[in-house]
């Protein structure tokens, strides 16, 4: 009996012994094989990517669809099977920069190899400057300001720059003559909404565009009827709208309510108006934005994500969702165009610093270029500013159709 | 030992906030020369003493001098930005010199800032006063919301609400645009240096606390009538105490400012200075221990809370009011007043020996 007892334990001895050594075999394959070439092309390991953005606060609808988006993504590309996987961690930042630095400190401590953020202009920029000194990666889905990626050969954007944004609207406009006069209402207390109204300002004076009311709202402001009653008493035709979707809802609330209907023109931040609780969609009806992404597009991809999305989240993804989505890919895809250049790669322990310098070889490499929901056939420049084609959406029964 | 035994009850409060501020800085120094601390808590080293000396010098206006001020973080922001114009000035200057005449002249301006506007509202009281350093506050926001500042070779040009009034050589630089702030600041603030203000707050306020101008200052708080009929003048100390905290404020706001790489003026809104008055409210109004604690906790607080994803915010609220509970709990605080004592006559006690 006691023959038989020992006997048991000396092989459950055995089996842990044997089960740790294989846990500590993979580790230490995993730190030897970091940035060395396992000679088959293949990208295997786990890699560690770190979200941050607001979750919850005034812009949480932003954060969370970044999150949801990637998360998708994620999910996606684990279920693959190809020895590649990524972990995912999200931190919530409130729009706030100094409650981000504490995020991708979080992150930090975690162990974050790569991040995708910030989602948020002002955070992405103290998180940058940051993540620049410590030689961390960043993808940022959806901070538009060139603030964000000046003189960080670290940092990049998956979305249009600012000034991008306010001249492609102007050019836009002009082009498919949706109007001479202009009104512009924006936040001039917001850096993205200030960035896209002075660039849209100077391509429409060379445009021939003619602005004839300008004004100014900030944070707190829900009353809009001066600055809509300024755009209607000088005539204007179209209002062009460089702001986010909250007062955005209410200026088209007000200006229905004061019986005037010019045609509305909004930016990517007006993407999300129609998820809005209580807020009545057809006075959004005709509302044209300029977004890289429509959820109504065809294309297998498109569709793939959407139906994922909607069936887990239970709304249709918004072009941040869809950004979030693209991060991941984008960082899969140069990984992968790294591999297959190298002779493989293994990311697991690899450490941000030598991510980050391979990440940076390969997106500021000019035979790379990655596909996603929001475009195909992405590519950067090296001062970080992502380079595809706007598309322009207009609200029609309540869903972003192309135009 | 002796000099502690013999300093008086005041005193002796105030050795205690230095002991608790150098052991403060003796320790997480230590932990951050061996390695031992997390990124987390490293990150936020600087702007934890940058709260607290903003929650001393609230306390000051609060607990002392009996207004309350809703517009604390106006003055913050004042001493941000004119840190951020002045050590980008300074480009050519060593490290220290920079961020020594950043805070320097930031607290400077602020206490202007200060000054002035004290001239209308202290001559309000209670609610009124309140109501109207929250205008205040507001106004500084929008103002610096409107600035536009840039450097080249000709000097500072300033412009308001159009960037394109600046009148700058093509070289010039852009460091403060409106809305959108400050981009690109140079992280010059140390730990050590953050310590050294606070230190250095801490013995101004201390000793202005306990000086003849102290007394007057909480004599006018507790009764103004009989203060002013015994000759003192309510609105000079007031001022005298809005301007001093109104310029360590500024000092604050400079060293935070040097830390981030980014400022806008949003940051620097009536949540920011509600959220220095829960600092002084729950550390004990007129209480500068209290501050500096409730400052250290309340703002590690929200990251240690992580873990709750989502329902973080609302476990920090519940902490706020278990928190409020406790503190006003008389049984508890008798406990604590005793457990005190113990620990001061044990002290006293150690010293005669020796």
């Amino acid at each position: 009996m006691k023959k038989k007892l020992l006997s048991l334990i000396m092989t459950g001895a055995l089996v842990m012994a044997m089960t740790a050594c294989g846990g500590e075999g993979t580790a230490a394959g995993g730190n030897g094989g970091s940035g060395a070439a396992t000679g088959s092309g293949e990208l295997t390991g786990t890699l560690k990517l770190g979200v941050i953005g607001p979750l919850t606060g005034g812009a949480a609808i932003y954060g969370n669809a970044v999150a949801n988006g990637t998360q998708i993504a994620v999910d996606e590309i684990n279920a693959m099977g190809t020895g590649f996987t990524i972990e995912l961690n999200a931190q919530d930042d409130e729009h706030d920069a100094e409650k981000s630095v504490n995020a991708y400190h979080q992150l930090q401590d975690w162990g974050v190899q790569a991040i995708a953020g910030t989602v948020t202009t002002t955070p992405c920029i103290a998180v940058s400057a940051e993540a620049n000194s410590d030689r961390v990666f960043m993808l940022t889905p959806s901070a538009s300001a060139t603030s964000v990626t000046e003189d960080k050969d670290n940092v990049f954007q998956l979305c249009f720059a600012d000034p991008n944004q306010g001249s492609a609207s102007a050019q836009y406009i002009s082009d498919n003559n949706l109007a001479t006069k202009v009104a512009v209402i924006y936040n001039n207390a917001d850096a993205y909404s200030t960035g896209i109204y002075q660039t849209f300002k100077a391509r429409a004076a060379e445009l021939g565009l003619e602005i004839v009311s300008e004004t100014t709202f900030t944070d707190d402001t829900t009353d809009f009827s001066v600055q809509v009653g300024d755009a209607q008493s000088n005539g204007a035709e179209l209002v062009f709208l460089p702001i986010y979707y909250t007062p955005a809802s209410l200026i088209l609330q007000q200006a229905a309510a004061a019986g005037y209907a010019p045609k509305f023109f909004g930016v990517d931040g007006m993407d999300g108006i129609l998820t809005i609780e209580g807020f009545d969609t057809s006075l959004a009806e005709g509302v044209m934005l300029l977004t890289p992404f429509s959820a109504d597009a065809t294309d297998e991809r498109t569709v793939n994500f959407v139906k994922t999305y909607t069936e887990k989240f239970g709304e249709v993804p918004s072009q941040f969702a869809a950004d979030g989505y693209d991060c991941a890919y984008a960082i899969m895809a140069a990984l992968q165009f790294y591999a297959d250049k190298n002779g493989g790669l293994d990311v697991t322990g690899m450490s941000a610093e030598q991510l980050c310098d391979i990440l940076i070889s390969v997106f500021t490499d000019a035979d790379f270029s990655a596909d996603g929901v929001t475009g195909l056939g992405m590519r950067w420049d090296a001062n970080g500013q992502v380079n595809k084609e706007p598309k322009a959406v207009v609200i029609k029964d309540g869903v972003y159709v192309g135009m | 030992m002796n000099i502690y035994k013999n300093a008086s009850v005041a005193s002796k409060k105030a050795f205690l906030n230095y002991a608790i501020v150098i052991l403060f800085f003796v320790v997480f120094q230590t932990l951050v020369n061996t390695g031992s601390i997390t990124s987390a808590l490293k990150g936020q080293l600087i702007p934890i003493v940058c709260y607290m000396i903003m929650a001393v010098s609230l306390n000051l206006v609060v607990g002392i001098s009996g207004e309350l001020s809703l517009g604390h973080a106006g003055f913050m922001s004042v001493g941000a930005f004119t840190a951020v114009i002045v050590s980008a000035l300074m480009s050519g200057a060593s490290n220290s010199s920079r961020l020594f005449v950043s805070i320097l002249v930031g607290a400077a301006i602020a206490a202007l800032a200060g000054f002035l506007i004290g001239i209308p509202v202290l001559r309000l009281n209670g609610d009124y006063l309140a109501i109207v350093t929250l205008a205040f506050g507001e106004i500084i926001k929008n103002i610096l919301n409107c600035l536009y500042v840039g450097i080249d070779d000709k000097g500072v040009h300033f412009a308001f609400n159009n960037p394109n009034a600046l009148g700058m050589d093509p070289l010039g630089k852009e460091i403060i645009k409106g809305p959108m702030g400050a981009v690109g600041i140079k992280k010059i603030a140390t730990f050590p240096a953050a310590v050294i203000l606070l230190l250095v707050v801490l013995i101004i306020i201390q000793n202005l606390v306990n000086s003849r101008t102290g007394r007057a200052i909480m004599a006018i708080r507790d009764n103004r009538i009989a203060a002013e009929s015994m000759g003192l003048s309510p609105m000079k100390y007031k001022m005298l105490a809005f301007t001093v905290s109104a310029s360590m404020a500024g000092a604050a706001g400079a060293i935070y400012a040097l830390n981030i790489s980014t400022l806008v003026p949003k940051k620097f809104d009536f949540n920011t200075s509600i959220l220095v008055l829960v600092f002084v409210v729950l550390g004990g109004i007129g209480n500068m221990t209290g501050s500096l604690i409730a400052a250290g906790v309340l703002v590690v607080l929200p990251e240690l809370l992580r873990k709750f994803s989502d329902y973080r915010m609302l476990v920090y609220a519940i902490v706020l009011i278990l928190v409020m509970l406790v503190t006003n709990n008389e049984k508890l605080k008798g406990r604590l007043d005793t457990f005190v004592k113990k620990l001061g006559m044990r002290i006293s006690k150690g010293g005669r020996k020796k």
